[in-house]
């Protein structure tokens, strides 16, 4: 099935509404397209398709012509949020915060304590349930730096979601501004509000 | 309060949006000729909220308009909204706002009642505000356009400007994100009621309360976030004061219908505008999602106050603002000038 939608002429938010409508109405599936007069109704229409999952592309005819083509998949038009079904359940934890307060774990012999410090993270990287956040602070600041053996079980750690966080004072300290290698900076007020509005706080 | 004509539909942007952007206006303003005066102390060239004038050593007045078209179907709701928006750029300065002149347009087809309910709604945010409407200037066109020019005064000493950030400042916001947003999408009648109540009493809401507080404490700089979004008003602090801003996504209040509503591609113009204008002095560092980015971006009508406070004294200020605005927020802080002039950090 193919369906053209002549959205010029009309403002802002009528050509994603009109294409939405088009959308649903074609149950089984085909190529929609949509013409419009301005680079940012095709800007939002792309939004609007990568939201439904739809393959789409555009193409600029004339001065004031876009095409949008948008692949409306069968079927699946007429869930109203694919998005919210086709999500994988939150593996994360709400508020439980992993506090990286040093580079070691527990004290004792700082060899030992590196390889501890190490283990811990890919312990967490096989967890069921996710922190939501990791801060580290202190020589903690270490863990999350170029160089350092937690990095790429903490990128993993990012990649499923999970907040990092660095204090920029500690990195300033220890001169590792620009070594950073994996999650954002934050501050002191930052780690006192998240550590306040934590569930539980699990320090190693 | 029905009225035969829906305001909305009379207008091509809504509110804020309406903004010409940063760059055009700058681009326009090139090269024309102007007085220096040294009691001039805000001008055009600060890219400030407002103008300000010192009169004597105890005085500075403070000079500001702001109008738009309709952003709401009900006349006394958009009249009240629109002069809150004019006066907040008063209350953005540190200073009170006194007098006011009545800025409109009437549109062919608008009930005499109609314009007269939309001149209640200024008079009750002024009156709200302890200012006085002392006249205006009313025309007919093709769009209704309402507003004030606002004079406000202010201690010489106590004018807060937005290029006064200092390294170290917490940046507080007042009110939650996605105005823009979500007034678009309720001119598709795309958002909920109770969602649109609650955007229409955020926007008719003073920054009064929030100034009133901000003055109690040593904040170094201030700015209400409208028309340039989040993303353009922190930018232009930032290079106003010769700092880098960060902006942490995660603890931004948003309405949580308007991230919904941009992931699927509802975002008004004027969000595109306000990111093509600040880009390429932002940097992205985190993967944070096209629409949360949006919300960054929307141009929010009668937005609130974004503060830098000492970090000594946030969590006081943050307290005290809190007591009386629940969503007042931190959102980001400000360091020495690094490579870019804006971070976008999770």
């Amino acid at each position: 099935m193919e369906r053209i939608v002549d959205a010029r002429g009309m403002t802002c938010p009528l050509p994603v509404v009109n294409a939405k409508k088009a959308a649903e109405e074609m149950t089984e599936g085909g190529v929609l397209t949509v013409l419009v007069d301005n680079e940012i109704a095709v800007q939002n229409l792309m939004r609007f398709a990568a939201h439904k999952g739809y393959a789409a592309g555009s193409e600029k005819r004339a001065e004031k012509e876009f095409a949008v083509t948008i692949r409306v998949g069968a079927g699946d038009a007429q869930q109203a949020e694919p998005q919210e079904t086709a999500c994988a359940p939150d593996s994360r934890k709400k508020g439980l915060l992993v506090a990286l307060t040093g580079n070691v774990m527990g004290t004792g012999d700082e060899k030992l304590g590196r390889a501890l410090m190490k283990a811990f993270v890919f312990a967490l990287t096989r967890q069921d349930v996710l922190p939501e956040t990791i801060l580290c602070y202190n020589s903690g600041a270490y863990l999350t730096c170029e160089g350092a053996e937690t990095l790429e079980d903490l990128k993993a750690l990012e990649a499923e979601g999970v907040t990092v966080l660095t204090c920029g004072t500690c990195l300033d300290f220890y001169g590792l501004k620009d070594k950073l290698a994996v999650g954002g900076v934050t501050n002191m007020y930052d780690i006192v509000e998240r550590m306040e509005s934590a569930d539980s706080i699990l320090r190693p | 309060m029905e009225t035969d004509v829906r305001l909305t539909k009379l207008a091509g942007c809504a509110g804020c949006g309406a903004k010409l952007g940063a760059g055009t206006l700058a681009k326009m303003l090139e090269g024309f000729q102007t007085h220096s005066d040294p009691r001039l102390i805000v001008g055009y060239d600060k890219s400030d909220d407002a103008s300000v004038y010192v009169i004597d050593e105890q005085t500075a007045i403070i000079q500001t308009t702001d109008f738009f078209p309709p952003i709401v179907d009900d006349p006394f709701l958009y009249g009240r909204i629109a002069a809150v928006n004019a006066l907040s750029d008063v209350y953005a300065m540190g200073g009170e706002p006194r007098l006011a002149l009545n800025i409109l347009c009437a549109a062919q087809g608008m009930a005499e009642e109609t314009v007269r309910e939309i001149l209640r709604g200024g008079y009750d945010a002024a009156y709200e505000a302890g200012a006085i409407i002392t006249g205006g200037h009313t025309i007919r066109g093709a769009e209704p356009i309402y507003g004030l020019a606002v004079t406000g005064f202010a201690h010489p000493d106590r004018v807060l400007t937005n290029s006064g950030a200092r390294p170290g400042d917490v940046l507080i916001l007042t009110k939650p994100l996605g105005v823009g947003i979500l007034t678009t999408a309720a001119k598709a009648e795309l958002a909920d009621g109770a969602v649109m109540a609650r955007i229409h009493a955020q926007m008719a809401a003073l920054n009064k309360n929030a100034r009133d507080i901000m003055v109690r404490y040593p904040v170094n700089a201030c700015t209400d976030v409208t028309g340039f979004a989040l993303m353009g008003h922190s930018l232009e602090m930032a290079q106003g004061s010769g700092c880098s801003i960060h902006l942490t996504a995660g603890s931004i209040p948003y309405h949580p219908e308007a991230l919904e509503m941009a992931s699927m591609g509802i975002v008004p113009e004027g969000a595109y505008r306000n990111r093509a204008f600040a880009e390429a002095s932002v940097k992205v560092c985190a993967d944070i999602p096209l629409a949360m980015q949006d919300i960054f971006y929307d141009p929010q009508t009668s937005g609130g106050l974004m503060m830098a406070v000492p970090e000594r004294d946030a969590q006081a200020c943050l307290a005290a603002l809190r007591d009386a605005i629940p969503a007042a927020a931190v959102v980001g802080y400000v360091t020495e000038k690094q490579e870019y002039d804006l971070y976008l950090e999770r």
